[in-house]
């Protein structure tokens, strides 16, 4: 088996599954647990309406961006870039297609006559090329800052590591740099992507889910005290 | 072993226990082991959900530190504010998450040792006001507070409560007050306010409508609070009373983490409450009472209290609103300083400045105000532990360029810790701003039929 036909293979059919099982685990692991019930008179009865906390501090109230900006900005600028570059690079999405073809025997453009819309292959480049620069200087950023380098542990640096790799290799297989063959460029891409897989559920990249649960037990909570969100 | 208790301090701008020679800020004689192990066990056991979700959701921005008055003035790191909980989330990781027992198998994450809380105990009481200022920073919406809140729940099983908090809950739930107000003190106090000031104040009255409630602080150093309290009540012509069963409203068992003494003393107002057949509880101007009785009061009751619960500025508003509070104007440029338990976590938000509205003053709002407004840096039992003075000052100080910046004449809130922090921090800084009462000022403004 070569290397390409093992990051195909098993290797992606193993990281997947840890991916899936590993994320139900926490997610419910904590989801699952009891909650009492509130016996206080609410100021507001709808606190649903405290579910606006998950896209309202998408961006910090004006008083707050002072001090976080470079967070925010430089969050922003990998997160985007990661998320297009993975759903809208051709490759990607004809990858996708074809394993959605070997689960369902078909796809989207098969289920709903619809096409799943790409980006073109320079503009990529440059999405992953800021989400690379991006995440260097979060790393920096990481490492000078003294409140971040105190709070900081293995698992913000491997974060970090299994984030930057699969956009590094990707560009260095689009680009067929370093001298090797594609194919191993490729497999090495896949391989990288795959340890990201396997990594999430245990560490901080959680947060893709856990943000939602968060924002939006705290915004429900403080919407029925009529508290500031 | 037991100690005397410690002397109470009265003459000073804020009241505590006197300065202890010799501190003792680890409580009970037990191993280290036994320490660690009651503080986990008791930070774990009430884990629910959403405590769990927050522990999950971490991703070490540190975005909250730019939210912490303790940071600000220091940018010391270790006054982030997640990072006060450290040892906690090491030992969630560890004993109670999802993944627990791969931490453990694998040794990830090691064992929290006493030596580690102890020193966190700094952290955990001298340096946090439990404000959530940071709360509402974290970009993952995390709570950080409400966890601190934990944390001290953990810190109080393993008897590691800073000396004064730890003295002032003991006195609490021996005498039923912290700062020695006992229901034969608070008696003979409203006797004499009521002589001196001429006003009639009505205790153990069996039936009444609005049960009244003060906290320590007021009774012990701002007694005209009382008597403000009745003059309002006359005036309105309420059905009102104290009650020697339940007129203090003060917890020091929230702040210290002392969860039964908390629910002792939030049962004795809810049983005081339903025995006279009160409609509202009005707190006194007090934050974390507040938080006490309006937030957990029917939690730690077991079923929704049987009368509405409002804080002093809320009940006032409400009078204004109905037009009943008739009151002269003042005139003059005031500011409200936001007590955090009060407004920013507990919503009333609007309620002080419609009073102040009332009272004709020009409101010149601080910046950043309202929900996002700095805390005085005295709240969660940080202004009574005599080693967090030095730090408490430097705090201070943000709350006296904020106030300068607006130029106005008055500052005012409705908080006695706020207030007495307020006062601390002016006679250390020998600043000509005083803290005024929103419920003083209203007292001194009724217009009565006579005028």
């Amino acid at each position: 088996m070569s290397l390409l036909d093992f990051a195909r293979g098993p290797a992606l059919q193993w990281s997947v599954f840890i991916f899936v099982a590993g994320t139900l685990w926490r997610l419910l692991g904590v989801l699952l647990l009891r909650t009492r019930k509130d016996l206080s008179a609410p100021r507001k009865d709808a606190a649903w309406k405290g579910l606006r906390l998950i896209a309202l501090r998408s961006w910090p109230r004006k008083e707050f961006l002072g001090g976080t900006a470079f967070g925010e900005v430089m969050g922003y600028a990998f997160h985007i870039g990661f998320l297009l570059a993975l759903f809208f690079f051709v490759p990607h999405v004809l990858f996708f297609a074809d394993i959605a073809r070997g689960l369902l025997g078909t796809d989207l453009h098969g289920l709903t006559g619809l096409h799943w819309p790409t980006l073109p292959n320079g503009v990529v480049t440059l999405l992953s090329a800021i989400s690379i620069a991006a995440l260097v200087a979060v790393l920096i950023h990481r490492v000078v800052s003294p409140v971040k380098r105190l709070i900081s542990n293995f698992d913000d640096y491997f974060s970090w590591l299994v984030t930057i790799a699969p956009l590094a290799t990707g560009m260095a297989a689009f680009a067929h740099l370093g001298g090797w063959p594609y194919e191993r460029l490729l497999a090495v891409h896949i391989l990288s992507a795959e340890l990201l897989l396997v990594w999430f559920p245990f560490g901080k990249l959680m947060h893709a889910f856990t943000i939602f649960a968060a924002r939006g037990a705290t915004g429900m909570l403080f919407e029925r005290k009529g508290a500031s969100l | 072993m037991t100690r005397e208790p410690d002397p109470l301090e009265f003459d000073q701008p804020r009241v505590s226990i006197r300065k202890p020679e010799h501190r003792f800020d680890s409580q009970g004689e037990v191993p280290d082991a036994t320490r660690v192990e009651r503080a986990m066990n008791s930070f774990v056991r009430d884990f629910g959900r959403t405590a769990a979700v927050y522990m999950e959701s971490c991703i070490h921005c540190g975005m909250c530190a730019e939210a912490c008055h303790f940071y600000e003035v220091t940018q010391d790191p270790k006054y982030t504010p997640i990072w006060k909980l450290e040892p906690f989330k090491q030992a969630y990781k560890r004993e109670y998450g999802p993944f627990a027992f791969v931490y453990r198998a694998l040794n990830l994450k090691p064992k929290v040792t006493a030596d580690e809380l102890q020193q966190w105990q700094h952290l955990i009481y001298d340096s946090c006001t439990v404000c959530g200022r940071c709360s509402l920073m974290c970009p993952m919406g995390i709570d950080i507070a409400s966890l601190v809140s934990q944390a001290r729940h953990g810190m109080f099983k393993a008897g590691l409560v800073p000396h004064e908090l730890a003295a002032v809950t003991e006195r609490a739930r021996r005498e039923g007050s912290p700062l020695g107000a006992t229901p034969k003190v608070f008696a003979d106090r409203c006797e004499w306010l009521a002589d001196e000031h001429d006003v009639e104040i009505t205790i153990d009255k069996p039936r009444a409508d609005v049960l009244c409630a003060m906290s320590s602080i007021e009774i012990m150093k701002y007694p005209e609070s009382i008597v403000a309290t009745a003059r309002i009540m006359k005036h309105l012509g309420a059905d009102w009373t104290f009650s020697l069963d339940g007129y203090e409203a003060t917890n020091f068992g929230l702040l210290t983490g002392d969860a039964a003494t908390q629910k002792d003393l939030t049962l004795k107002i809810i049983h005081a409450a339903a025995a006279c057949g009160a409609r509202v509880v009005v707190l006194p101007e007090c934050g974390h009472a507040y938080t006490a009785l309006r937030w957990m009061g029917a939690n730690m009751y077991g079923k929704p209290l049987p009368f509405k619960v409002m804080h002093i500025a809320e009940f006032l508003a409400e009078q204004v609103r109905t037009g009943k509070l008739r009151l002269r104007k003042l005139g003059k440029t005031a500011t409200f300083h936001d007590p955090c338990q009060l407004v920013r976590r507990g919503g009333a938000i609007e309620a002080p400045r419609e009073v102040l509205q009332a009272l004709g003053v020009e409101l010149r709002e601080m910046y950043p105000t309202k929900g996002a407004n700095w805390c005085c840096g005295g709240g969660g039992g940080v202004v009574a532990i005599h080693r967090a003075d030095e730090l408490r000052h430097k705090v201070f100080k943000i709350k006296m360029e904020q106030i300068e910046q607006t130029g106005a004449e008055l500052p005012v809130t409705s908080c006695a810790n706020c207030r007495q922090t307020f006062d601390d921090g002016q006679a250390h800084f020998k600043w000509d701003k005083t803290m005024y009462s929103l419920l003083e000022l209203v007292a001194d403004n009724l217009i009565e039929d006579d005028q």
